[in-house]
């Protein structure tokens, strides 16, 4: 058998985005030793992309926003599918959160009186996305980088966990090579944290990078944990969509949150035809008004004209955009313009300083001078490991999972905003429910089995050892899947097609090769990740194949209405059952009594979503 | 359709050698466009970093036709037809693989600056925009490391073993103009970062895709403070009184 170094930890984060790297903190911050392992550089992760901001109710730009009303809309953005205790948990202490990263170094954007700014985005009733420009994601990571260093937390950069190993029903360690040399590394540890992030490589246009192959959902699957409401995948409403090569890359709801206007291309502003009827009260009646409220905003004024149509939440945009396109009022790449070139161009430079960059040097675009060609791109999955809502626990004892690769939170569609603080809140509860559940172990580390060492190498070196399919050419035919079959849009037969599809390209995963040596190969490293990334594409075609209604994210042709019956009160969980995937529903948690009437109430007097 | 050609270097640290590949070049294409196009069709084993594809993550460093470039932001249609282009890895740092060095030793340094040090108090801090407009210029760095890559210092001399380089003055700059820093890291960056090795040639500022104004606005007034510090005691005591300085 190859050799393998080994290291020891109390505690293993797996992913070193803002979930891991607060879960690791949290960790040290306790005096247990801790190790983060992630698949990049350090600081490279997700998080800083993340454009827009981080969504906690300070109340700096709109005094009467609390954490009531960031918990209303976020479970009114998730249609009511959100397990309700995790999104009050996260709206009553993402401000606390946000505060921290300010002391930790964050330098934020500032109102007149010198507070943190927030601005406002999509399905929030207030402005309460605090930012730095379009790059905040950036600013947390980097904060949360630094803090970890200076913290002394041990990083084992480049290193990819490829097995999560077990004693008994316990956790034990993780396996997994180096990236540079191919070297294997076995981690033992009490507790492992999953903060791996998102699956968007499965669809063929994304706002994902590499990273995204379903890694932390795929190895809890197998390690015996459910992954629940994998169905709700959202498309954002504006990634670039020409020249080809920028496809997919992210368009900040920012631009809408600063008054950025939706056209077709007849130049009717169309999102007001798209806005349901039950939220429609939440938004401006007509654009005097809507102007009114982008001037008050600019201004740092408040106002009493209510929000423009385009702040909808992102699954409505996205379906709007679709439509348009489908009745032949789409743009000439079939999308739609998106237009803040009506303001000052000072104004925007500063407050969209890489969106302006980005389609001046990429896509030949002046934003200042002119509108913005954009269509969804794959962006988010609110589905993933089911958790406790208190302790990121998941039905795995010493497993735990925070940040995008966790499920409940968001229920049936995010809000913008709320992943970043999603991140730092869970994130630092993941860290110390895996220091309780460590410290409750007592002394030793649990046992590895060798054995298991003995198939993870088998398992990675397999591709080496035949001929077979191009990883990269299996990649793109998972992609022509999903994309076709289990898109925006979903329809019975197209799913049923697209799961039998699935079923057969595993015999290709089963089968591909790769040349070369181990050391920094990236197509050998995708064919162990497209075993990951298999299990989300199946769990996301059957979970959204069984649900027969719309909600949030999951829009089905043939079944069009939100039910208010079966659907309304299950989530859908897929899980391990020998060699195949079980799907089943389970209920959904009954929110308490007394949060239920604050919700009914608050929805009499504004119906906002 | 256009095929471009691309000179790629593949090799490790034993050594290696630039390798031809055609691509077919659409519209908007850029670099990292094209380094995927051979990792999907020709060769799957060609060691790259990326990440973001939008300039945001600094993982896609090169040099590109010798220039230090990120190869997301490097669009083809700036090359001409026939023109040959050149990828080859970083040369400031040790090669791994093809494209990928290591870049280790810019953590190494990281690590040896001084955090954030605020003082201890419980109010909501209130700081004004006018106060942190500097500091938010530093704070768009992407840790692309081109800046190391092109200085002299680090490149030509190679004094990883003193100089802490472009990046960490541009990290240092931004702790120590924060409003609420109270750390002084002046004796660091003398004895320690050797601020005194930058010979102000600009290079840096010129290849750093965030556009910061590495050497005027971080460099030279670091390198006035670390004078005021120790070469000019009555000046830094007049300061002092006057309240003008940190
Ligand atoms: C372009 C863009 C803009 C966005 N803008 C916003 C915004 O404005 N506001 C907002 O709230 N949200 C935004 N989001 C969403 C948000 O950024 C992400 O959901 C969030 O950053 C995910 O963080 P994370 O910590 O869960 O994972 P990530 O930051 O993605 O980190 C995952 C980590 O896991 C590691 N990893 C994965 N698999 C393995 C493995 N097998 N072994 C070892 N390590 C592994 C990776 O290397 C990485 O370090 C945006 C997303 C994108 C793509
Ligand atoms: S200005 Fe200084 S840091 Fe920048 S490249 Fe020149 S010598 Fe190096
Ligand atoms: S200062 Fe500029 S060139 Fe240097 S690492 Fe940062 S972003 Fe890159
Ligand atoms: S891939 Fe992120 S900077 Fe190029």
């Amino acid at each position: 058998m190859a050799n393998y170094e080994v290291h020891e930890h109390d505690v293993i984060v797996v992913g070193a985005g803002g979930a891991g790297l607060r879960a690791a903190i949290e960790v040290s911050a306790q005096g247990l030793s801790v190790g983060l392992v992630c698949k990049s550089l350090l600081g490279k992760a997700h998080t800083v992309m993340a454009e827009g901001g981080v969504a906690a109710a300070l109340a700096n730009v709109d005094p009467l926003d609390g954490w009531e009303t960031h918990f209303q809309d976020t479970m009114n953005g998730g249609k009511l599918l959100n397990n309700w205790r995790m999104a009050q948990l996260h709206a009553q202490e993402a401000p606390d959160r946000v505060r921290e990263l300010e002391r930790w170094g964050a330098v934020f954007d500032r109102t007149k009186e010198g507070q943190i700014l927030q601005r406002a985005f999509g399905g929030h009733k207030w402005k309460r996305l605090c930012h730095v420009g379009d790059r905040t994601g950036l600013e947390m990571i980097r904060t949360l980088q630094d803090q970890g260093v200076h913290q002394g937390i041990t990083v084992y950069m480049e290193c990819t966990i490829s097995k999560l190993l077990k004693d008994g029903d316990k956790i034990s360690g993780a396996f997994g090579y180096f990236r540079e040399d191919g070297r294997y590394v076995l981690f033992k540890a009490k507790a492992i944290v999953l903060a791996t992030g998102g699956v968007g490589k499965i669809y063929s246009v994304t706002s994902n990078s590499w990273e995204y192959t379903s890694d932390g959902q795929g190895l809890a699957y197998d390690a015996g944990a459910d992954l629940i409401d994998m169905e709700f995948v959202q498309f954002h409403p504006t990634g670039m969509i020409w020249p080809p090569g920028v496809r997919g890359l992210l368009v900040t709801e920012g631009v809408r949150g600063e008054g950025g206007i939706l056209r077709n291309s007849k130049g009717e502003r169309f999102m007001w035809k798209y806005l349901p009827e039950s939220t429609k009260n939440g938004f401006a009646a007509d654009e005097t008004e809507a102007k009114e409220w982008v001037e008050a905003a600019i201004a740092g004024k408040r106002t009493e004209a209510r929000r423009p149509p385009e702040l909808s939440t992102r699954d409505n945009v996205a379906r709007a955009i679709y439509i348009e396109n489908k009745e032949g009022r789409g743009s000439p790449h079939g999308g739609v313009f998106l237009d803040i070139s009506y303001q000052d161009p000072e104004r925007v430079k500063k407050k969209l300083p890489s969106m302006y960059h980005q389609f001046k040097e990429l896509a030949d675009v002046d934003i200042t001078a002119g509108p913005m060609e954009v269509g969804p791109t794959c962006h988010y999955i609110m589905g993933g490991i089911r958790v406790d809502a208190d302790t990121a626990h998941t039905r795995v004892p010493g497993l735990f999972a925070a940040g995008e690769c966790a499920g409940g939170m968001h229920g049936a569609n995010r809000l913008g905003g709320n992943s970043l603080s999603d991140l730092i809140v869970f994130g630092k509860r993941a860290g110390a429910g895996a220091c309780d559940y460590a410290k409750g172990l007592g002394g030793g580390q649990p046992t590895i089995n060798e054995k298991d060492i003995e198939t993870a190498i088998e398992e990675l070196e397999a591709p080496f050892n035949r001929e077979g399919k191009n990883p990269y050419d299996v990649a793109k035919k998972m992609n022509d899947i999903m994309d076709a079959h289990v898109g925006i849009f979903r329809e019975e037969k197209e799913m049923e097609e697209g799961i039998a599809k699935l079923h057969e390209l595993k015999n290709d995963i089963a089968a591909v090769a790769i040349k070369g040596s181990k050391a920094f190969n990236p197509g050998w490293h995708l064919c162990r990740d497209l075993k990951n990334m298999m299990i989300a594409a199946e769990a996301i075609a059957r979970s959204a194949h069984a649900r027969q209604e719309s909600r949030g994210a999951h829009s089905r042709l043939d079944f069009t209405e939100t039910d208010k019956g079966k659907w309304n009160e299950v989530n859908s969980s897929c899980s391990k059952e020998g060699d195949g995937m079980k799907l089943e529903h389970t209920p959904l948690p009954v929110m308490p009594a007394d949060l239920k009437k604050l919700f009914e109430e608050k929805k009499k007097e504004s119906p906002n979503a | 359709m256009r095929k471009a050609k691309l000179n790629v270097y593949r090799g490790d640290k034993n050594g290696g050698e630039f390798k031809q590949y055609e691509v077919p070049v659409e519209e908007g294409m850029v670099v990292l466009d094209a380094i995927h196009y051979i990792q999907a069709h020709d060769a799957p084993d060609l060691a790259v970093r990326w990440n973001c594809k939008a300039a945001k993550c600094g993982s896609c460093s090169a040099e590109v036709n010798g220039m230090p470039s990120l190869m997301c932001k490097t669009r083809m249609d700036r090359f001409g037809d026939d023109e040959e282009i050149k990828v080859q890895p970083l040369k400031t740092f040790p090669i791994i693989k093809d494209l990928v060095t290591d870049v280790s030793w810019n953590y190494e340094v990281n690590k040896k600056i001084k955090g954030f040090s605020p003082a201890p108090d419980e109010k909501e801090w209130v700081i004004h925009q006018e106060d942190i407009d500097r500091v938010q210029e530093f704070r768009k760095c992407i840790e692309c490391f081109l800046c190391q890559d092109v200085c002299h210092v680090l490149r030509d001399h190679d004094r990883k073993d003193a100089f802490m380089g472009p990046r960490f003055l541009v990290r240092t700059a931004g702790l120590d103009m924060h409003p609420k820093d109270t750390a002084n890291r002046m004796k660091y960056l003398k004895d320690e970062g050797h601020i005194g090795m930058c010979n102000i040639t600009k290079c840096c500022t010129e290849v750093c895709p965030e556009d910061i104004h590495i050497t005027d606005n971080a460099i030279i007034p670091l390198k006035e403070r670390v004078v005021d510090e120790f070469y000019d005691p009555i000046g830094k005591f007049i300061k002092k009184v006057l309240g003008s300085n940190k």
